[in-house]
Formats: C-alpha cells, structure tokens, sequence
C-alpha cells in the first residue's frame, strides 16, 4: 500500500526537526529526574514513618497514596509531552507541502490523495505510539525499581493516553487540510487548552457540586475529548483509594468518563481523519 | 476573440497517431477569475508538445489541471488514453513540476528510491533505475549526498530524474531549464532529444522560445486560457516565409507579374531592384524565380527568410492582446 511508503517518509522525516529531537532530549531529561525525584519520595516516606512509630500514630495516608500521586504526575508528564509534540510535529504537515511544493511532485503519482493523508497520519501516530511506551515504560521502571510500587491498569491508561495524542493528532491533521501552518497551530493549541481548561472547570464544579461548571466541562469534552480521555486514564492507573484520597483535582477525577466517552473518542479520530481526506481530496494545490 | 489558428497540415500529422494528451474545452475559474478559458489540444505518442504562451496565460495551472494538482471547473481530459486521475495512466507519467522542491534531507538516490516506491517499483527495479537515472540527468557521482547541498541545478536536474525514474511513456515538464544554465540547458535538451529516440512523449512548458524551438516537433500558443496556434512547428514558422530577391533590370510589369504570386513588401532600388516578398511556401519561391527567368528577368540572389519562433510567439500573442480586454 502507498500508503505506508508516505507513512515511513513521514516517520524519518519527523526527526528531521530540532522540535522533536528538543522534547525527546526533555524527555531524557525528564526520566532521569523523575527517578531522581521518586527516590527523593521514598526517603521521606520512610522519615514520615519513622516520626509516626515514635510518635505511636498511624496516619491515614498510606505509601501507595503518595506512590501513585508520584506515577499520576509521571504520566501527566509523559502525556502532555506526547499532546505538544504531536500538535508540533503535525501541524503543517499538509499546509506546509503545499506551500512549499513538495506536494506537487507527490500528488501525480499513482496514489490516492487519501493515502497521503493517512500515510501522514500513521507515521505521526508510530512515531507517537513509540514515544507514549516508552516513556510510561520509564515511569512504571521508575516506581517498581526505585518505589517499589506497581501502578494498576497500566496498559489500559498507556492506550488511553495514545488515544490523547491521537485525538490530537486528528484535529492537527485535519485542520492542515485547512488552514495554513501557523493558523492551524493558533486553532490546535486553543481547542487544547480549553479542553484542559474545561477538564478544570469540571473538577472545580464537582467540588462545588455546581451543576453549570460541570457542563462546561461535558462541553469541552466533547469538542475536544482528550482531557477527559487523559482523566480516564489517570483514574484507571490509581488504586481506589488514591483516587478517593486525592478527591477532584487538577489532573485526575473522580468521576471517570464512561466506555461510551471512549467510543466517541475513537470515532472522533475516525471522523476528522476521513474529514481530512474528503478537504484534501478536493482542495486545489 | 481571435480564432485558433489550427494548420491543415497539422490535423493528419497528430491524428493519425494515438493521443497521448487530448483535452476537451478544459476550463479553471478561481473565484470570479478565468485562468483557463477552454483549453482543447491533442497531442500524440512520441511528439515532443511544445507549450507556450506569455506570463500568466494558464500554462502552470492547466499542467496543474493534467497532473491532478487542480480540478477543471469545466471540461475534460484524457492522458494515454485514460480520463484524469487514472492510476494506471498515472503509472506511466513522470512530472517535473514548475515549483520543484523535494525533502532535502534526503540524499538523492533517497529522494529517488521514495519516488520510485510511489511508483510502486519493486526494490530491484529501483536498483537498476536509479544510477541509470542519475547518470541521465548527468549527477553520477551526487547520489550520495543530501538533496540540500545541491545547487539550485542540481535540484533541477535530480527533479528531472525524479520524472524520469519511471520510465514513462509521457513526460510533463514545467519549466524545466529554470534554474539551469546554458550548459545544462544543453543537456536538458539532449535528454529529450533522446526520451523522442524512446518514443517517450514530452509535454515542454516553457518560456524559452529557443529552447522550444529547438526540440520541439509539435508547438501550442496559448493566451488567456486558450489555445490561440497550435500546430508542427516547421508549419508555423514556415507559414508566412520572407524571401528577398536580388534582381537585375526589371520593368515594372515584371515586378507586377511577381506581385501575383508573391506579397511583395517593398522594393529597394530602381533599375536593379531588391524585393522583399511573403510567401506561402519554399515551391512558390521556386516559381517565382521561374517566373522571373522566363521574363528575362536576371535574379542574382534569392534569400529566403523563415520566421523565428519569437517573431511568430510575438505575433499571436500581440494580436491576441490588443483584441481582447
């Protein structure tokens, strides 16, 4: 399928820009540091029970409250690196040939237009799904070797936060078809950020069981689902204590979005991916 | 409007080889303007298509049109036979586009080898094709590095390689000697020269009239989106020949009796007299010194003139500019 032999070039040519190498060489950084960090954790865990044996108190926060904490702000990590640079990666992926005239030597040949849009898409998406592994991969090696603590759920919330950046990758994807670079860079980046803002607001609404600012929530989620779809996950990867210790915050939930949400979520991609063929195949070069 | 100017000689000639490129009133509007009005041309296997016409006439955008880049707003268009967009008529076409700009971190060969997979050529083949290829275009030794170091060029000459990698049977290029200097407009010409040997079809666009004059069997003039001549290119240029005739004492009945045959344009000289005339063809030269003869008249010298490509080019496309708008 021609297809793929778009999906490879994009694939290669992914790490032909500085951005990616820049958040891969964060991420390195990152990992390091989170282990660092973890370690730093265990230490004063261990003070804490220390200080509560000679004081004869056993507190109700547990260990494995603090642990998954500490894996929840990993994976928050790892997500939002993988959203920015998925929307970086892609953004002018279509816009930006055209533009330069890549395309025109591309378009004539015996393929299809689509498969140049889905080509684009599955090398973004490999490079992505790469990334996403290995990265949780990292923070659970982390919490096992250094924390001594295993995550519930793993594989189910690494699916989930690839379907994050697929959401994203989506939207990038078609909104190339569409705007120019830069534009569609302005438009990718302020539906993510309401997303995450809506995602916010939620959680501030669940606290303050105001009905309003939880709609706002359901709103944005479904324009754009992959805040709900990282709370989703982040639900999942905690035990139910943890979850219920830590109530509605920032960057978890307590109300885990449904399977239908997840439905959505995935018919979402199909949806603006198939959109982003039919703009594509129509629009003049 | 002006009428297309479509040469007798030029129908049989093209017609009675199987089209390679055949439009049919094709027509591009962006928003409330008309880049191409109703382009219909042919033209057949194994000709060497010369397109022409000044800035802005629709040359790009009705390549574009052919290629696949741009959707007719009107119109039709069969390439080999087969209607736009065929896979398989695309199989055997090879396109230089006019904006050329390839991923120039790739190396050449790279670049080369991605091409040849879109063409969905097994990896032996692009083994085999591509130094051929790179050879052809005259970059043997360049395969190696990144297309980003080349000259501007070189790139020119790895797109060429790129349109080539195939082995098309139709070949469109778009200004293909742009960035190429007179040597290597040479070689681009030579390229051609051998793709005809092959068989090979190649639709030139270009602005260089020489360069299309030089290699070209078949020329189209196109302004404001149609086409305003078309026809083999010896035809066009012979069409409308000067000869200039030397001759020795002339009555003025000779020159009225010349006048018959030929267009004089004016007459130099009194008792020896030069002419200056138009004429259809390289025979009626011939009788008209025939003629001269007969009557005693002494001719010391008869130059015919043919028209270059650019008096021609400037002719049509003057006329046409001054008629319309």
């Amino acid at each position: 399928m021609k297809a793929l032999v778009i999906a490879r070039l994009t694939f290669r040519e992914a790490f032909q820009r500085k951005l990616v190498w820049g958040v891969l060489v964060l991420s390195v950084l990152f990992a390091v540091l989170y282990a660092y960090g973890f370690h730093l954790l265990v230490n004063q865990w261990h003070e804490i029970q220390t200080r509560r044996t000679a004081n004869g108190n056993n507190g109700i926060l547990t260990y494995d409250v603090l642990a998954s904490n500490m894996v929840m702000l990993g994976l928050y990590t790892v997500n939002f690196l993988a959203g920015i640079m998925t929307i970086f990666a892609a953004v002018g992926s279509i816009a930006g040939e055209i533009d330069s005239g890549t395309l025109h030597a591309i378009v004539p040949k015996p393929l299809g237009r689509w498969e140049i849009v889905l080509g684009k898409y599955l090398g973004f998406a490999s490079m992505i799904v790469i990334y996403i592994v290995a990265m949780v991969f990292s923070v659970v090696l982390s919490a096992r070797l250094v924390g001594s603590y295993m995550p519930p759920s793993v594989v189910k919330g690494t699916l989930l936060i690839v379907l994050v950046s697929m959401i994203l990758l989506s939207l990038t994807i078609f909104g190339t078809t569409i705007f120019s670079t830069m534009a569609n860079g302005v438009v990718v980046f302020m539906l993510y950020g309401m997303a995450m803002t809506g995602g916010l607001v939620e959680q501030i609404g669940t606290l303050l069981n105001n009905n309003t600012m939880i709609n706002i929530g359901v709103v944005s989620s479904i324009l754009v689902p992959s805040d709900s779809m990282w709370r989703l996950a982040s639900y999942l990867v905690q035990p139910h204590l943890a979850v219920s210790f830590t109530g509605p915050n920032p960057l978890g939930t307590t109300v885990p979005p449904s399977m239908t949400a997840v439905e959505y979520s995935v018919a979402y991609c199909v949806i603006l991916l198939l959109g982003a063929m039919l703009v594509f195949r129509y629009r003049d070069l | 409007m002006s009428e297309t100017l479509v040469l007798p000689v030029a129908a049989p000639a093209a017609e009675t080889t199987t089209a390679a490129v055949e439009t049919f009133g094709l027509r591009k509007v962006y928003g409330d303007r008309v880049v191409v009005q109703d382009l219909t041309l042919r033209v057949g296997e194994g000709e060497i298509f010369g397109f022409l016409g000044p800035n802005g006439a629709g040359k790009t955008t009705s390549v574009k049109m052919l290629m696949g880049l741009a959707r007719p707003s009107a119109g039709s268009a069969r390439l080999l036979g087969r209607p736009l967009g065929d896979r398989q008529a695309r199989q055997q076409i090879g396109f230089l586009p006019e904006m050329f700009r390839f991923h120039d971190w790739l190396t050449g060969e790279q670049l080369l080898d991605f091409h040849g997979r879109l063409y969905g050529m097994s990896r032996a083949e692009r083994r085999r094709r591509i130094p051929e290829v790179l050879q052809l275009v005259g970059l043997p030794h360049s395969g190696g590095q990144r297309v980003r170091t080349y000259s501007k060029g070189m790139q020119q000459r790895i797109g060429l390689a790129q349109a080539l990698i195939n082995n098309p049977r139709l070949v469109f290029l778009d200004e293909p000697t742009s960035a190429l200097d007179p040597l290597g407009r040479r070689d681009v010409r030579a390229i051609i020269a051998r793709l005809r040997d092959e068989g090979v079809t190649v639709f030139l666009n270009s602005h260089l009239l020489s360069e299309v004059e030089s290699v070209s069997d078949r020329v189209a003039i196109i302004t404001h989106g149609r086409v305003a001549a078309i026809g083999p290119m010896a035809e066009l240029l012979r069409r409308e020949l000067t000869v200039e005739l030397r001759l020795g004492a002339a009555e003025p009945d000779d020159l009225a009796e010349l006048g018959k045959l030929v267009t004089v344009e004016h007459v130099d000289g009194a008792r020896q007299p030069t002419v200056v005339a138009r004429v259809p063809d390289d025979e009626t030269i011939a009788r008209a010194v025939d003629l001269l003869v007969r009557r005693g008249v002494p001719v010391y010298g008869v130059t015919p003139e043919h028209r270059t490509l650019e008096e021609f080019f400037v002719d049509v496309v003057g006329t046409e500019g001054t008629e319309s708008r």
